[in-house]
C-alpha cells in the first residue's frame, strides 16, 4: 500500500499536473490544436521562475514571470500557425526544439537547485500541519482559483467567441469573430498555464532542470482523456473538474503501479506506464462502446 | 445597399488547373431588394458569394457595403455589415455549444466581445420569443445542445441567428438544398417571412429556377462569371421556367445543357 507521504506526494504532483491538464483541454479541446510546445513550455516556466527566486525575486513575482513566458512560448506556436500558415502540430513542435536552447540559456546550466531559497511554499510551512501536506494545500487553492477564473472565461463573451473558432471556423468567422486572433490568446493562455505548472513544480521538487519537461504533453493528455472518461465533460465545468480529477488519478495511478511490489515495476519503468495507461484510456470507452452495441443489437 | 462592380477572380492561376470564376461581374442591391441568383454550375454563384462574405478576395473590382468599401477586408470585419447562412444545415451553427451559446455568438456578431457571460438573461426573452415563431417547440429547449437537432431545424436557427441583428445584405447560399423537400420548403417560407417582415435586404442563391422566381422580387441569373439578365418588376411577374430558359438563349445564342436547372 501507498504510504502517507507517497499519497500526498501524488495528490501534489496530481495538482500540478491538472494545470497542464487545463491547457492540453483548451489548446487539444476548445481550439482543435494538437500543441507540443507544453514540452518546452513547462521546462521554461520551471527555468523563468529558478533563476529568478535564486536571484532573490520575490517567488510569487517569479512565478507570475514564469507565466508570461509560457504565455510568449504559447504566442509564438501560435503566430506560427496563424500569420506564416505553418501546420498547428509542426508549429508547436518548432517552438519546442527552439524552447530547448532557450531553455539553457535562461538557466545558463543544465539545471538550479533552489535548496535552501524562499519559494512560495515556505510561508505556508509555518502552519500547524505536516511537512507533506503544505504543498497540497496551496496546489489546491492555486487549481481552485484557476479552474474558477477558467470557467468564467469560458462562459464569456470571448471565451463563447474561442470556443466557436475551435468546434466550426467558417461559422465564427461569419459571426465576426477574429478566428486568428483567438486562436493565439488561447494558445497563450493554454501555455501560460503550463508555464505556471512548470514553476510551481521546480520549487515542490527543489529544482529546475532542462529535461524536465519530456513527456509533459503525454501526462497532459493522459489526465485529460482519463479524467473525460471518469466524468462525462458535457459542460465546461465538468470539463474542468475531471482534468484535475484525471491528473490526480493518473498520478494515483503510477504511484501505486510504482509501489505494487509484484509488478516489479521501478522508476525507470514510469513512461512505459503512463503510454500503457494512456493506451488504455484511449482504447477502453471504445471497447466498452462496441461491446454495448453488440448486446443491444443482439436484444433488438 | 451593396454594389459589386467588375470582380474577377480566377482561381490557380499560372496552373493547368487555372479557372477563372468571376469574369468582370456586376451588381447593385439596393436598400430592401429580396434578389434570387441561379446559374448552372461553375457559373459562379458561389464565389460572387464568398467574394461578398470576405471568404475569398478578390482579384482586381470593388465591393461596397453601406458606402464602405469592403473589398480588401477579412471575413470577421465584414460579419457586422454582412449576414450569411450556409448551405450545409451543419455549417452555420456549432454542434457543440447549446442553442442559447449559438444565439448568444450570433447577437454580438460585428460587435466587440468582452468578457461579461455571455448567455445574458437579458437575451432571454428574445429568443424564446424568436424561436417561438419558429413553432419547432425550440423556446424550450434554449439549454439543449445543437447537434441534437435535425438538420431543417438547425437551418432555421441559422436563419435566426443571421436575422438577430441587423445588417446591411443577408446571404443565403442555396440554404435549403441540403434539406429534404418538405422541410426545404418550410425554411424557405421561413426565410421569406423574415425578410419581409424586417425589411432585409437579401441575396438568395438557388439551384432551382422555380423557386428564384417564386420568391424575392429580382432574378439574376449568372453565366461564366457575368451576370447574363436581370429582371424585375413588371418584366418578371408571371415569367415561368420556360421564359427564363428562352432568355437565356436569346441573350446568349446558348441552351442550358444543365438538367438540374431544369428539372428542379
Amino acid at each position: 500500500m501507498l504510504s502517507d507521504i507517497a499519497l500526498y506526494g501524488a495528490i501534489e504532483t496530481g495538482l500540478i499536473y491538472g494545470l497542464v491538464a487545463f491547457a492540453i483541454y483548451i489548446s487539444f479541446r476548445v481550439l482543435d490544436f494538437p500543441d507540443l510546445t507544453v514540452d518546452g513550455s513547462f521546462p521554461l516556466g520551471a527555468a523563468v521562475a529558478a533563476v529568478l527566486i535564486v536571484d532573490g525575486w520575490d517567488p510569487w513575482l517569479a512565478t507570475g514571470c514564469a507565466v508570461l513566458a509560457g504565455m510568449a512560448a504559447g504566442a509564438v506556436t501560435a503566430i506560427l500557425n496563424v500569420k506564416l500558415k505553418i501546420l498547428n502540430l509542426l508549429a508547436s513542435i518548432l517552438t519546442m526544439i527552439a524552447l530547448y536552447s532557450v531553455n539553457l540559456r535562461v538557466m545558463g546550466r543544465p539545471n538550479i537547485a533552489l535548496l535552501g531559497e524562499d519559494t512560495v511554499l515556505t510561508p505556508w510551512y509555518s502552519l500547524d500541519l505536516p511537512y507533506h501536506q503544505v504543498p497540497v494545500l496551496l496546489f489546491v487553492i492555486v487549481i481552485f482559483i484557476s479552474l474558477i477564473l477558467l470557467w468564467r472565461f469560458m462562459k464569456s463573451e470571448t471565451g463563447l467567441a474561442m470556443r466557436a473558432t475551435g468546434a466550426n471556423p467558417r461559422m465564427a468567422r461569419a459571426q465576426g469573430i477574429a478566428t486568428g486572433a483567438m486562436i493565439i490568446l488561447g494558445v497563450a493562455v493554454s501555455n501560460g498555464l503550463v508555464g505556471l505548472a512548470g514553476a510551481l513544480f521546480a520549487q515542490s521538487q527543489g529544482a529546475a532542470d532542462v529535461t524536465m519537461g519530456v513527456g509533459v504533453i503525454v501526462i497532459g493528455l493522459a489526465s485529460l482523456i482519463g479524467g473525460e472518461a471518469v466524468i462525462t465533460p458535457s459542460t465546461v465545468m465538468r470539463a474542468l473538474i475531471a482534468c484535475v480529477v484525471g491528473a490526480i488519478i493518473y498520478r494515483l495511478a503510477i504511484a501505486f503501479a510504482l509501489n505494487a511490489d509484484f509488478l516489479g515495476l521501478q522508476a525507470q519503468d514510469l513512461n512505459l506506464i503512463t503510454a500503457v495507461l494512456v493506451t488504455l484510456a484511449i482504447v477502453l470507452p471504445g471497447i466498452r462502446s462496441s461491446v454495448v452495441s453488440k448486446f443491444t443489437r443482439r436484444k433488438a | 445597399m451593396i454594389s459589386a462592380t467588375d470582380l474577377r477572380l480566377t482561381f490557380g492561376k499560372g496552373t493547368p488547373l487555372e479557372n477563372p470564376a468571376l469574369r468582370g461581374m456586376s451588381l447593385t442591391v439596393n436598400q430592401g431588394e429580396f434578389v434570387t441568383v441561379i446559374g448552372s454550375n461553375g457559373a459562379g454563384k458561389s464565389t460572387f458569394l464568398n467574394a461578398l462574405a470576405g471568404e475569398v478576395i478578390v482579384d482586381s473590382g470593388t465591393i461596397v457595403v453601406d458606402n464602405l468599401n469592403v473589398t480588401k477586408l477579412p471575413t470577421h470585419k465584414r460579419a457586422g455589415r454582412v449576414a450569411r447562412v450556409f448551405q450545409d444545415p451543419l455549417a452555420g451553427t456549432c454542434e457543440g455549444l447549446s442553442i442559447e451559446e449559438n444565439l448568444s455568438l450570433a447577437i454580438k456578431r460585428g460587435q466587440r466581445r468582452g468578457l461579461s457571460t455571455a448567455v445574458k438573461r437579458q437575451y432571454m426573452e428574445q429568443f424564446r420569443e424568436s424561436l417561438s415563431s419558429l413553432n419547432l417547440g425550440l423556446e424550450n429547449r434554449l439549454g439543449d445542445k445543437m447537434g441534437l437537432l435535425s438538420g431543417g431545424q438547425r437551418q432555421a436557427v441559422s436563419l435566426l441567428m443571421a436575422s438577430l441583428t441587423p445588417s446591411a445584405i443577408l446571404l443565403l447560399d442555396e440554404h435549403t438544398a441540403a434539406l429534404d423537400p418538405k422541410t426545404g420548403a418550410f425554411v424557405l417560407a421561413l426565410t421569406t417571412k423574415i425578410i419581409e417582415e424586417q425589411k432585409l435586404t437579401a441575396l438568395m442563391v438557388t439551384h432551382s429556377m422555380k423557386q428564384a422566381l417564386e420568391v424575392g422580387s429580382r432574378t439574376v441569373m449568372l453565366h461564366q462569371g457575368q451576370v447574363v439578365f436581370d429582371i424585375a418588376g413588371k418584366d418578371r411577374e408571371g415569367l415561368e421556367v420556360k421564359d427564363l430558359l428562352e432568355l437565356f438563349e436569346t441573350q446568349r445564342g446558348l441552351s442550358v445543357d444543365d438538367d438540374s436547372l431544369l428539372l428542379s
